[in-house]
């Protein structure tokens, strides 16, 4: 049973950058389940009163939540895009590797675009002049 | 030479016993995502996060706290099989793997409830 054949690894493949976008997607989907909880945790402050909510939005001022929530933004945008590369692939187009290399281009470069914008409107909607350290 | 049976190749249901459910659902609650929680951060990223009387006045509306139920409900169902798939593929001893994916199971169904009571409780408040 120790011995039973394996299917061609990792290893074997040169690499592509395709591959990144897709352990990537991984990565920020395993984030968005933390910001999942990170959501559930702010829901309940807000139901729980105005003490415990200034309390939680005092939490999510501070410098190491404002680069954890630029982290959730682009995880959660990434995510989003590249959910929608995923959906259309499951529809049999886009397989070809030239149209899958460009996809993930234009991923990319919304994912990033979309997280400047999300966290540029962020800081306004908290109230804050400037992200801070950031 | 297979020793499946002419039943099981039938029904196509794999070793698992639930076919390409797994797959299907991931599919289904990603697509009811899009919509969701694109409408979720538009909304929040146009409020007045610091002010908790008019944070709980929009979520105090009924079809926004019935959107945003619908919001904790199929998160916590697409990321429940979602970090499942990251478990059953990086985690290999059995007892590892059992735990894990029983404390995520948990984790996902209390993290589930506990949005939507306090979506009911500042709803119905």
């Amino acid at each position: 049973m120790d011995q039973r054949p394996l299917s061609p690894h990792l290893g074997v493949y040169k690499f592509a950058y395709t591959m990144s976008l897709s352990i990537l997607h991984r990565i920020t989907g395993c984030a968005a389940a933390v910001g999942f909880l990170l959501f559930v945790w702010w829901l309940t402050a807000l139901a729980s009163g105005p003490d415990s909510y200034a309390r939680a939005m005092q939490c999510l001022s501070s410098p190491l939540a404002k680069l954890l929530l630029v982290g959730f933004a682009f995880s959660f945008v990434y995510h989003f895009c590249n959910g929608i590369r995923h959906l259309v692939w499951d529809t049999g187009r886009g397989l070809e590797r030239a149209q899958a290399r460009r996809s993930g281009a234009v991923v990319i470069v919304a994912a990033v675009l979309l997280t400047a914008l999300v966290v540029w409107l962020g800081c306004q909607a908290m109230g804050f002049s400037h992200p801070g350290p950031l | 030479m297979s020793l499946r049976t002419p039943l099981s190749k039938v029904l196509g249901r794999g070793s698992a016993g639930d076919g390409v459910g797994h797959w299907w659902m991931q599919r289904v609650t990603a697509v009811a995502l899009l919509p969701l929680t694109a409408w979720f951060v538009i909304s929040l990223l146009r409020s007045p996060l610091q002010s908790y009387d008019a944070m709980r006045g929009w979520l105090g509306q009924p079809w926004v706290a019935v959107l945003c139920m619908l919001l904790v409900f199929t998160l916590a169902w697409h990321s429940k099989l979602g970090v499942q798939v990251v478990v059953e593929d990086y985690v290999h001893g059995k007892g590892a793997k059992t735990t894990l994916l029983l404390l995520s199971t948990f984790i996902h169904i209390f993290a589930a409830v506990t949005g939507i009571v306090a979506i009911l409780r500042i709803a119905l408040s």
